[in-house]
């Protein structure tokens, strides 16, 4: 039985952790603002990822999905499920 | 057949660039047959589309574009802004309005009542979920994404009608789940005042073959039931009705609203016991529970068609 | 929301209607003043919004302004169902020859406000209505149309009267329905309205109640009037609990998670939407629950309003178990609703297995919500299962818990 009350976590691959302009797709495409683009590039909103709809318009900004994408969100609550 | 809509239905939605009406958009084209929407209106927003719906200022350009007379509009725009649009709708010769924003203000309901009425128009809601035919086509948010709306409702032969748009769901889901589907059902709001009330639409469903009984949810507040009742009884329908009535606990608690805006308790005619007292004299039968509904209506038509 | 007295005289005032030359007051010394100002005889009467006033000894005859400060002291201390008085009206006592009744309510049915006038006034219409149906007289009038006096004329020669009455009223009852629909009211109401010897008609009570949705565009009224944006003047007034509820519910413009109101049982409830809160406080009650409160979800509120809401529930003094109820859900999602409600408890650390009694939301994203309730070991149902029997199982468990 799980007993932390996370749901959702979210990754982003270092090397594309710097990439500004992929930092501000992210910010603007998520509904929750789960991304906050800065002058280092994406940092994320810890208070928010659980208020992540599964939407998948982050995979969508970062051009990937699944595996190969450089944006993941983990389903916690199902085995560390990844979105695709 | 259906009451309102069919497949043929063509319609426009206002404010269809807002958040909610984007995804009504893409529920009413991908269930049943697919809707025909054939515009959406956003001033401001003119030449964008929203689900290969084209978007344009005026409900005019709309209906240029269209070349015909279109039928129906779903209004999904601020409270504020509401009337006008409904205006606008109204005036350019659509018929069949649904009207989904809630909070809007009785004055402005009434006056676009008014106007409906005038010009031959009717109007759902508002505070609504909007009209489904199930299999066939939704317009409004009723039942959700298509697949969700698909696990609900079924054709058959029950008509419902909802002052609350869950509610409308959740009934429908029961019948369907007991083997009666549903010949139309409509979210008809819960406010004070709406377009259509349950005595306005049983007209429709009378004339449509298909519709073989009635289910109706209610609520305390208002003098709507006393009016379907009136209704019943002067126009000896053919259809029999199981109504369910929520908020009984409110009688205990006088000027309180729960729910709706239109639960608020006016007078001793409004309560939930008033209400399932004139409601049983009409000959409409109260259920206490919902599950209960099935037995209830099937019981009713199959006495009805050996009588 | 209803207007006290001392309001609702001003907006009929401001209508162009007459009205005597009261005083409000919360300071018996100010009490004094007025019917010194005044100079005669006056009425002192406690501005609570409930009925019953006169019974509960709200309402005092002065021939002094020394008999009216004291009555002014003893009222603003009284508390009349509940209630302490906003303050106190000192009003001139009128020779009033007759009393009229003259109201504006909105009918659903015809879906146009409705003028009602009776010469039978200072009791309520209700009563009038049922002994002297004649003396009623009831006339619609459009939304759309401009208002005329001809309208104002017939509705009160419906009931009889005539002469110079009638042509003194007319002006009255018009406005008053012209205060109607410009202030966006659900019921305006003077009564008693009375006529003076000399033959002029004077607003003695009266009784306004505006529509809470369109407080917005009546800003400069309600801030001339005094009327806080926080007051909502319900039937009862918000409880801290309730008050809480409604913060739970501004913290984000996303869907509702709120309209919270507090019964003293031990079920909390997290429920939803409009229709199917009222339904299922019903079956809780029907099966012999103890609701601890009531209130609403719909529009797929966020995880954080979820949570807050359910923590705040579980919180409750003498709540033990939650149960989280919905009809079947097209717009808010099953797995934001499991996630919020579990979050609540292993932030309060609590059990979510323990303490959600049932989790009964079917549709919009069930697969999801439904693993996650699985993962975490909660109790949950499908729409195989009614409203009726979530509720009866959430009794069940509730009753047959251990006492704490």
């Amino acid at each position: 039985m799980r007993a932390d009350g996370t749901f959702i976590a979210v990754e982003v691959e270092d090397a594309a952790a710097g990439d500004t302009e992929l930092a501000r797709r992210l910010a603007e495409a998520c509904p929750v603002d789960i991304f906050l683009a800065s002058d280092s590039g994406v940092a994320l909103v810890d208070g928010n990822l659980d208020e992540c709809v599964l939407c998948r318009l982050c995979l969508d900004a970062a051009g990937a999905r699944g595996a190969g994408s450089p944006v993941k969100i983990i389903k916690l609550y199902d085995d560390g499920a990844l979105l695709d | 057949m259906s009451i309102l809509i069919d497949a043929s239905t063509t319609f426009i939605v206002q404010g269809i660039t807002g958040r909610e009406a984007v995804n009504l958009t893409r529920e009413c084209l991908d269930y049943g047959t697919g809707a025909k929407i054939v515009g959406g209106v956003t001033p401001g927003r003119l030449g964008r589309d929203v689900h290969g719906v084209p978007v344009f200022d005026t409900v005019a350009q709309a209906v240029e574009h269209h070349g015909a007379p279109i039928d129906g509009s779903v209004v999904t725009v601020p409270p504020a802004f509401t009337k006008d649009a409904v205006f606008e709708a109204i005036e350019n010769g659509i018929k069949l309005v649904v009207i989904v924003t809630e909070r809007i203000p009785r004055r402005d309901v009434a006056q676009m009542v008014e106007l409906a009425t005038l010009r031959g128009a009717r109007i759902i809601g508002p505070n609504c979920l909007g009209i489904i035919v199930p299999d066939v086509i939704k317009m409004g948010g009723i039942g959700g994404p298509a697949k969700n709306a698909a696990q609900a409702y079924t054709p058959g032969p029950i008509g419902v009608i909802s002052r609350s748009g869950g509610m409308t769901t959740e009934m429908s889901s029961t019948l369907s789940a007991a083997g009666l589907g549903q010949s139309t059902a409509v979210s008809i709001g819960g406010d004070a005042i709406i377009g259509s009330t349950y005595a306005e639409l049983m007209p429709l469903f009378e004339a449509d073959e298909q519709t073989r009984g009635i289910v109706i949810y209610t609520e305390p507040g208002g003098r709507m039931e006393a009016e379907l009742s009136r209704w019943v009884t002067e126009n000896s329908s053919r259809l029999p009705i199981v109504a369910f009535m929520a908020g009984r606990f409110m009688d205990e608690m006088p000027g309180m609203s729960f729910g709706h805006a239109g639960t608020i308790v006016e007078g001793k005619e409004d309560t939930a016991g008033e209400k399932i007292e004139r409601l049983a004299q009409a000959g409409i039968r109260v259920a206490e529970r919902i599950e209960d509904i099935p037995t209830m209506i099937s019981e009713q038509i199959e006495s009805r068609a050996g009588a | 929301m209803r207007f006290f007295e001392f309001e609702a005289r001003e907006v009929v005032r401001r209508a162009g209607i007459p009205v005597t030359d009261y005083g409000f007051t919360t300071d018996p010394a100010e009490a004094k003043a007025i019917a010194e100002r005044i100079g005669g005889p006056t009425v002192i009467k406690s501005q609570v919004l409930t009925g019953g006033r006169m019974k509960a000894g709200g309402v005092k005859f002065a021939d002094t302004p020394g008999e009216a400060e004291a009555h002014a002291a003893e009222i603003l201390e009284l508390e009349i169902n509940g209630h302490m008085p906003r303050g106190v009206l000192v009003d001139p006592r009128a020779e009033v020859e007759q009393e009229y009744y003259a109201g504006v309510v909105w009918d659903g049915t015809r879906k146009q406000p409705v003028m009602i006038f009776s010469p039978v006034g200072g009791i309520d219409i209700e009563q009038v209505a049922e002994e002297q149906p004649d003396k009623v007289g009831r006339r619609h009038f459009s939304n759309i149309l401009p208002l005329s006096d001809f309208q104002a004329k017939e509705v009160i020669a419906s009931t009889g009267v005539t002469g110079s009455d009638l042509n003194r009223l007319v002006p009255i009852v018009l406005r008053l329905a012209r205060l109607f629909v410009e202030n966006d009211m659900v019921l305006a109401e003077i009564n008693p309205l009375g006529r003076l010897a000399d033959g002029s008609f004077v607003a003695l009570d009266a009784h306004m109640d505006i529509e809470n949705e369109a407080r917005g565009r009546h800003k400069k009224l309600l801030a001339d009037l005094g009327v806080g944006e926080e007051e909502t003047r319900q039937a009862r007034e918000a409880t801290p609990f309730e008050l809480a509820g409604e913060e739970v519910d501004a913290q984000d413009h996303r869907g509702v998670a709120g309209n919270v109101t507090e019964f003293d049982g031990d079920l909390g409830l997290v429920i939803g939407a409009g229709g199917g809160s009222l339904t299922l406080f019903d079956a809780v009650r029907a099966h012999g629950g103890r609701p601890a409160n009531y209130c609403e979800i719909g529009g797929n509120p966020s995880v954080a309003k979820a949570c807050g809401l359910a923590k705040l529930v579980l919180s409750k003094p003498g709540v033990d178990k939650i149960a989280v109820m919905m009809s079947i859900v097209s717009n808010t999602r099953v797995d934001i609703v499991a996630r919020g409600v579990i979050k609540a408890c292993l932030e309060l650390g609590l059990d979510p297995a323990e303490k959600i009694a049932i989790f009964r939301i079917p549709g919009a994203w069930e697969e999801e919500g439904f693993k996650i309730l699985e993962r975490y070991g909660v109790d949950y149902a499908d729409r195989s299962v009614s409203l009726n029997e979530a509720a009866r199982r959430a009794v069940e468990k509730i009753q047959g818990a251990p006492a704490r």
